[in-house]
């Protein structure tokens, strides 16, 4: 069983290794290799995670010949080993059902480059999730970011290029401030390994001193990780970079992208600094008022919003705001909750944008919401889909939404009054306007008026069979089931996210 | 108070310079000039780095002479760090200065606000 345990480092090996074996690879190949390595990953992860919940503790691995306080180490626990195996699913997935896109959207000689950022984007993401060493965190969130910056330009237009750049301004702010926030780290405890920090820090707060310079530290990281994971003033690039980049990118990047930079946080939270302590330095407490911001004006700027990829994406701000709404409230139950809404958004955003290409090609690849009437008929399948991602995200019970929005709830309930008031209310407003605006779209997609086959300026609506794109409705469904599947089986996942935090500590 | 900030000035100094580079990287309007904010940032990083890893009166940890006391050297892992986060810092700047080209050629401008005016131009 030993063996079981080099899976973390094996994978991210694979998809490193196969970043730099694509380049030399054509693209039916490139394509052909990066479906084997998710699919490696995501076995390895699958049997990581069933002997890690058969064993019940978390342990180190060490990378190189150098023994703990020196070396560089990879930690693997039930919450990592679940958390690789779901991404690399929704990756997958997300992969699969924009693959008719990639061929159409990317020049020919350039779509073996995707593949390559597809690669070092799971490796990046793997390492964020397994690593035990801050400095090696900061370095992956590098390559997250200069892959991810990747995937918003291959297609290139002005848009994307545009979209590309005010991505890039506003991540390197946020790596910057991280950067400076750990070496502020490092410099009060002498340590990179997160476990050897925790330990120093827990003495250091206790004798009192460097308490400034500590504020002053885990305040930078959780600025940081938030401009990097779009939370509400932050989210200005985001828009853009969702609604014009090809469509995987666009399911990638809102579902799996900015998600890792949030669990790198909720890392540092446990891991690094100590839970308690954050909650008594009240930083969560900012976290906790953008998060509420952004869960109200994500979604009122996704109401004013007249392309659906647009509004899509910024129902992603708000979706963002819930999750540190969620780490704001300071309690392991919010955590808790946050994590559940993790999985419940990248499950369900994915499943959003997939569904939304197929509308739009359906509709002469117009993304307007006019063009788009009756598009639900024209392609039955994305409009099933897009129907049930729509529920998910307001809230009906099945879904996932539902379930992360009651744990939300339990959570702020088990709060004081001033937290719990703000979040119940704010949850309330955020329901009703994310009913507003999915609705509006499911009816649009609905309205009978223009069923038959009607031009529009960007070219010809057409009827698209469901035999048509086997692959992509394939998909679809495979979406729809992880959501529901979700949100049927919310206690055992709830357990094991309790399980998994309860092993961070 | 006074007194250990003169005893820091480096690491005073180094603050200063990075408020210096990620203001310019936020609010400035022309791209090569944000680009320039991002390294002076960036560096400003390194120089704390290198501010806390020096000790007063001690050499760069190689090994000459066959000195081999911990006492003779610097704390080597802080210049590990900058020489990391230099590799990084570069490959961003790379990366922003190919989309500054590219946005370049297409707009014939490195003015921000202008080119998100062009786009909103074109939509329409």
């Amino acid at each position: 069983m030993e063996f079981i345990r080099n899976f973390p480092f094996f994978s991210i090996l694979l998809s490193l290794g196969s970043g730099v074996l694509t380049s030399i690879m054509n693209r039916k190949v490139a394509r052909l290799w990066n479906t084997f390595v998710l699919l490696a990953v995501t076995a390895m992860s699958a049997v990581l995670f069933v002997y890690m919940l058969g064993v019940g503790e978390s342990y180190t691995f060490m990378m190189g010949h150098f023994p703990a306080p020196w070396g560089n180490e990879i930690r693997a626990g039930v919450l990592e080993a679940g958390m690789a195996l779901f991404f690399c699913i929704v990756m997958l997935l997300s992969m699969k059902g924009g693959e008719e896109h990639i061929d159409t959207e990317i020049e020919e000689t350039k779509v073996n480059l995707y593949y390559i950022m597809i690669n070092l984007l799971l490796s990046s993401l793997l390492a964020l999730i397994y690593t035990n060493d801050l400095f090696t965190a900061y370095v992956f969130v590098e390559i997250n970011t200069i892959s991810a910056c990747g995937l918003i330009m291959i297609r290139q237009s002005g848009r994307t290029i545009e979209a590309a750049t005010r991505y890039m301004i506003m991540s390197s702010l946020g790596s910057g401030l991280l950067l400076m926030g750990l070496c502020v780290l490092y410099d009060i405890t002498g340590h990179l390994l997160m476990s050897n920090i925790k330990e120093s820090i827990a003495y250091v707060y206790a004798q009192g001193t460097y308490v400034i310079p500590l504020v002053a530290s885990i305040g930078m990281i959780c600025v940081g990780l938030a401009i990097k994971s779009a939370l509400y003033p932050f989210h200005t690039w985001l828009p853009d970079a969702y609604g014009y980049s090809t469509v995987s990118s666009a399911a990638i990047l809102s579902s799996l992208v900015s998600k890792g930079y949030i669990f790198l946080l909720i890392k540092i939270f446990f891991r690094v600094v100590g839970f308690d302590i954050i909650v008594d330095t009240k930083i969560v407490n900012i976290l906790f008022v953008f998060g509420l911001l952004g869960m109200i004006m994500g979604s009122v700027n996704a109401i004013m919003e007249n392309d659906i990829r647009r509004m899509v994406a910024f129902s992603s701000v708000a979706q963002i705001g819930y999750i540190y709404m969620g780490l704001g409230l300071g309690t392991t139950f919010g955590i808790v909750a946050s994590i559940f809404h993790v999985l419940s958004h990248a499950s369900t955003k994915s499943l959003l944008f997939v569904a939304a290409a197929g509308l739009t090609d359906a509709s002469g690849g117009s993304k307007r919401f006019e063009d788009l009437t009756g598009s639900g008929y024209r392609n039955p399948m994305a409009g099933i889909a897009f129907t049930m991602g729509a529920c998910s995200m307001v809230g009906i019970p099945l879904f996932s939404g539902f379930i992360s929005k009651m744990l939300f709830a339990e959570a702020a309930v088990q709060n004081s009054l001033s937290k719990m008031l703000p979040t119940l209310i704010c949850l309330a407003i955020s329901t009703v306007l994310n009913a507003i605006y999915f609705m509006k779209t499911v009816i649009r997609l609905y309205t009978p008026k223009s069923r038959k086959v009607k031009k529009t300026e960007a070219g010809e609506a057409a009827i698209v069979s469901f035999r048509e794109h086997p692959l992509y409705n394939f998909t679809l469904i495979l979406m729809i089931a992880l959501n529901v599947l979700l949100g049927c089986c919310s206690q055992p996942i709830a357990d094991w996210i309790i399980s998994g935090i309860n092993m961070f500590g | 108070m006074g007194g250990n900030l003169l005893a820091n000035y480096g690491e005073a100094v180094a603050m200063i310079l990075f408020g210096i580079g990620f203001s310019n990287l936020l609010l400035q309007k022309n791209l090569i000039k944000k680009i320039i904010g991002l390294n002076i940032m960036d560096t400003a990083t390194y120089l704390f780095l290198a501010e806390k890893g020096y000790i007063a009166g001690r050499v760069a940890p190689i090994v000459v002479d066959n000195v081999t006391s911990v006492e003779a050297y610097i704390n080597p892992v802080p210049s590990g760090l900058v020489l990391t986060g230099i590799v990084v810092s570069v490959s961003v700047t790379a990366l922003m200065l190919s989309l500054t080209i590219r946005l370049y050629r297409r707009y014939h401008t490195l003015d921000m606000d202008e080119i998100s005016t062009m786009l909103k131009k074109e939509d329409q």
